[in-house]
């Protein structure tokens, strides 16, 4: 790992939401490294602090109530925690984009999409592109993601789901990011859909040697898109590894076994599904052990008490007592 | 963590032979009144309310309603003094007595009117929410016909034809404010016709009329109080206009309006006459607006803590 | 095979087209056959917009049909009168997609969970109402504590635990299940599924249970609907329908699911072009057609039936003639 060039390291992040009545630890302690052209998974479920780590990525953070309390995140050699606004402008879209979760809700209503390509290139526009060469460069956008240039004078109303994610996938590639982060890109979008967008993504990511990190509560789509995978819970990354790693080894954190055993499988038939006891912690009071210990099947005394260490084995990480413990004895 | 377990024993046997519990329905007015105490802003309102009814209602203790009306010349722009102590207007009248009294005119005609329009409205805009089709095409085509007319000149119609006392004003008056519930309401009970929890009840067999008294006007309420507690004090300013074109009650009675009217006159020479009743308006519409904010919140379950 | 019985709930080209502009209409449900027999679970499963919520909604009478027949029992329901409608409410239940909007917000859990008892009057007081509803969380698996706790104190899997109790409080046979978990994270996900498929074992319950997850329909489901624009393309048995899909769409459909398995990474998706087509006014012949990859001639003019391939096994396509 270390001989490949890292573009993006987190270290020890945490990222509180702080208001008068209450504290939400939203993301605690990650530490996380993407390599130039990988894809990488975060997987979890509401509430475990995905969206918050994409935003903080990008220094999207509500303003008065977000605030990251530890930890660095270094950007291609710049530190994004203490860049000032204005650098930060120019990363963002640039350097980084993002794919919302909602393309009714992420595309301007009275813009046309072409316009709303072209907005992105104008403001990013160090090489001094002319009108003509924004416009071409608008073709061909709309071209890579399977519109055709002649409907960029459409307002986003007249396209469906689908294609509007297209056009909120255009904007994000039209300034050739070298980060990519899609939160939960295809939740909104209908199966078949789904599958069109997602070997959009994975054809055009190959193409463009574009990093990406892919937010998602579905396992489905880490296994079938992602190089590497982090699981999220609770604020913390539980488990870390290649997608082989995480798929096909039996060592496994027990929140990730349990979500695994919560798929209803496509190939056998279960009569009943095994599903994790209990709920996601309260985020503003939080166990102060092991997140997972109130949940888990195999919690131990020590989990209750003490935060678990990270046990590494190679390219694979977990966060857990069960697996500390038997190195030691 | 038993709620996420396999049920040990069968749902037929749980139901059968569950233990019982005993669940009362919180009094909502209870509750309500339980959250309202919590709200500091809310009790502030209530005390200067209660202190305006007070006032009304003792109006005859504090002064005499003689020395408000009769005019005694050398009394005029008489200052503050034992005898007046707000002092006297510019036709020798005691402003304290007036102000005392005209608080009844002025409150009465201006509450009144405001649930009569909130009553009237919201009926009309719930019936067009609700049934929507040709009701709502109906009421709302009609609606727009009345708003058409400016409310200042409607309201000259009314007095002009049915003449200048208290019930003819509190009609007037809803006349012209009652259109803005309708369409609030309306728009409250479109939203609401689509929620699933509507469609939950038709599911359970409810009906229409259960559904808007059980679902829709809890929903609702919110809305309509604020609405309602900020036309309370856009009505008293409304009457005052109508003073001041003299369609409001004819003088000498007091009231709050007038009181601003005529203070105009004098107001370099005597300024206070003009403060006393602007006082009393803005008290008013200040205690009822923390109250209604506050009975809102109260009334709404997320809110609480 | 199951001819001779009579099935709990059967529809016969069961239609709503709703009305849109001056002169087109939308249709929503196009001509629905579907028979449930009692005590098993028929899923419906197909893209957004393709009617299967209609069609739950319509077999409810929640939306009035256009045409066509909904027998109970054998006993149209489409022509009862809104007192036995009312009666017929407590036999059809349903439990809806979204935990968050299906309750109403100003009421208390319990009181959520009895109103349609109070409602229907099925219990003589209040007190033994409210004592079954305490007793029907504990069916659900809702701890008492949250007796009087509101919807928005509770997350997403409880409050989907108090829609089904209140579904459950009329003592329903038939219930229609629109997406009930598809708001719901995997894990609680899991948990509700193991709910309703232990609440239909103890209360011999019939489900239509309409969902967009394959997966999900897969697991609960005895038999399988795939509808595509207010029509049915396929129905089968669960397991035949995974292993022998026959319909193009059907094909599709079950290629694009995302598997969690890395081995199918490479695995070739029958990416199929297009999306749905507008249901206003649909054009004649085979409403899958502009999508399909063997589309020809009469697949444009004509539309299929559906047709018994193998027994319980249902295709409406003409390459099945073939």
């Amino acid at each position: 790992m270390n001989n490949t060039e890292k573009m993006l390291d987190i270290k020890n992040l945490s990222v509180i939401y702080k208001t008068d009545l209450e504290t939400v630890y939203a993301v605690n302690d990650v530490s996380l490294s993407l390599e130039k052209g990988a894809t990488l998974g975060l997987v979890g479920e509401t509430g475990a602090g995905k969206t918050t780590l994409a935003l903080t990525l990008m220094r999207l953070l509500p303003e008065r109530t977000g605030k990251v309390t530890n930890g660095s995140i270094t950007f291609e050699g710049d530190s994004i925690v203490d860049l000032p606004e204005a650098r930060m402008r120019k990363i963002r879209g640039d350097k980084i984009a993002m794919i919302f979760q909602d393309p009714m809700t992420s595309l301007n209503p009275v813009l046309t999409v072409g316009d709303q390509i072209a907005e992105a290139l104008i403001v990013h526009n160090e090489k001094g592109l002319t009108k003509e060469q924004i416009d071409a460069r608008v073709d061909e956008t709309l071209t890579l993601v399977g519109i055709p240039p002649a409907r960029k004078n459409d307002y986003p109303h007249q396209f469906s789901g689908g294609m509007r994610q297209r056009v909120v996938i255009a904007i994000a590639l039209s300034c050739e990011p070298d980060l990519l982060i899609a939160d939960e890109p295809t939740t909104a979008l209908d199966v078949t859909i789904q599958a069109q967008v997602l070997m959009m993504i994975r054809d055009l990511r190959d193409r463009l040697g574009t990093s990406m990190i892919m937010i998602t509560h579905d396992l489905g789509i880490v296994a079938q898109t992602c190089d590497n995978v982090a699981v999220m819970y609770a604020g913390e990354i539980i488990e870390v590894g290649t997608a082989e790693d995480i798929f096909t080894k039996s060592v496994h954190h027990p929140y990730t076994d349990g979500l695994f055993a919560s798929l209803p499988n496509l190939k056998s038939k279960t009569a009943r599904l095994q599903p994790i006891a209990g709920l996601m912690p309260d985020p503003t009071n939080l166990p102060k052990g092991c997140k997972f210990a109130p949940r888990c099947t195999k919690c131990m005394d020590i989990c209750k008490e003490v935060p678990p260490e990270v046990f590494t084995d190679g390219t694979h990480s977990i966060r857990c007592h069960l697996y500390c413990q038997g190195k030691e004895d | 963590m038993t709620e996420n377990n396999a049920p040990a024993r069968s749902a037929i046997d749980l139901l059968n032979d569950g233990e019982d519990i005993n669940f009362k329905r919180p009094s909502q007015v209870k509750e309500i009144l339980r959250r309202l105490k919590k709200n500091k802003g809310a009790m502030i309102g209530l005390f200067l309310l209660i202190f305006i009814i007070l006032v009304v209602i003792l109006a005859d203790v504090i002064a005499t309603y003689e020395v408000g009306v009769v005019q005694i010349p050398d009394n005029r722009l008489a200052h503050m003094s034992a005898e007046h102590p707000l002092g006297c207007d510019s036709y020798g009248r005691d402003v304290l007595s007036r102000l005392v009294h005209g608080a009844r005119n002025s409150l009465l005609v201006a509450v009144a009117a405001s649930i009569s329009s909130c009553l009237f409205g919201c009926t009309l805009g719930a019936i067009a929410g609700y049934f929507g089709g040709k009701v709502d095409m109906l009421i709302m085509r009609a609606l727009d016909i009345f708003m058409s007319i400016p409310d200042l000149l409607f309201t000259m119609v009314v007095v002009a034809a049915l003449g200048s006392s208290i019930p003819v004003l509190i009609i007037a008056m809803t006349l012209a404010y009652f259109t803005n519930y309708v369409r609030l309401v309306r728009s409250g009970v479109l939203n609401l016709v689509d929620q699933e929890y509507v469609e939950a009840a038709r599911a359970g067999g409810s009906s229409s009329a259960r559904i808007i008294i059980s679902h829709i006007i809890p929903n609702t309420l919110g809305i309509i109080l604020v609405n309602v507690t900020l036309n309370v004090s856009s009505l008293v300013i409304y009457q005052s206009t109508l003073s001041f074109i003299g369609l409001s009650l004819p003088a000498p009675a007091p009231e709050w309006g007038s009181m601003l009217a005529s203070a105009r006159v004098d107001m370099l020479r005597a300024p206070l006459l003009v403060l006393f009743p602007a006082l009393a308006i803005i008290l008013t519409a200040f205690s009822v607006n923390l109250l209604g904010d506050g009975l809102r919140d109260a009334m709404d379950p997320r809110l609480r803590n | 095979m199951t001819e001779q019985r009579t099935p709990l709930l059967e529809t016969v080209d069961l239609k709503k087209y709703f009305k849109v502009g001056d002169k087109s209409f939308l249709h929503a449900v196009d001509g629905i056959n579907m028979k449930v027999y009692a005590g098993e679970t028929v899923g419906v499963v197909g893209e957004s917009g393709c009617g299967k919520s209609t069609l739950g909604r319509t077999i409810l009478r929640l939306i009035e049909p256009t045409s066509g027949q909904i027998l109970y029992n054998g006993d149209d329901i489409t022509k009862y009168n809104p007192r036995q409608m009312k009666k017929m409410r407590q036999e059809l239940q349903i439990i809806f997609q979204d935990p968050y909007a299906s309750l109403d917000p100003r009421k208390s859990v319990v009181e959520i969970i009895a109103e349609y008892m109070i409602i229907n009057k099925t219990l003589p007081t209040k007190r033994e109402i409210y004592n079954r509803a305490a007793r029907l969380m504990d069916v659900v698996g809702l701890a008492r504590r949250y007796a009087t706790a509101y919807p928005h104190e509770l997350d997403g899997g409880r409050r989907q635990r108090i829609g089904i109790a209140r579904a459950l409080s009329v003592n329903p046979k038939f219930i229609v299940c629109d997406e009930p978990v598809s708001a719901l994270d995997v894990s609680i996900q899991a948990q509700i599924l193991n709910l309703l498929m232990d609440l239909q074992d103890d209360m011999n319950l019939t489900y239509m249970f309409v969902t967009h997850d394959l997966s999900v329909v897969k697991h609960i489901s005895d038999n399988i609907m795939v509808m595509y624009l207010g029509q049915c393309l396929e129905f089968a048995s669960s397991d035949e329908l995974f292993e022998k899909p026959i319909h193009p769409y059907t094909q599709a459909l079950l290629s694009a699911i995302p598997e969690p398995d890395i081995a199918m990474r490479n695995k070739e998706i029958k990416v199929i072009k297009g999306e749905v087509v507008s249901p206003i006014d649909p054009k004649p012949g085979c409403r899958f057609a502009a999508r399909c990859e063997h589309c020809h001639e009469r697949c444009l003019q004509e539309a299929p039936v559906l047709k018994e391939i193998e027994p319980g096994h249902m295709v409406a396509c003409h390459l099945c003639d073939k």
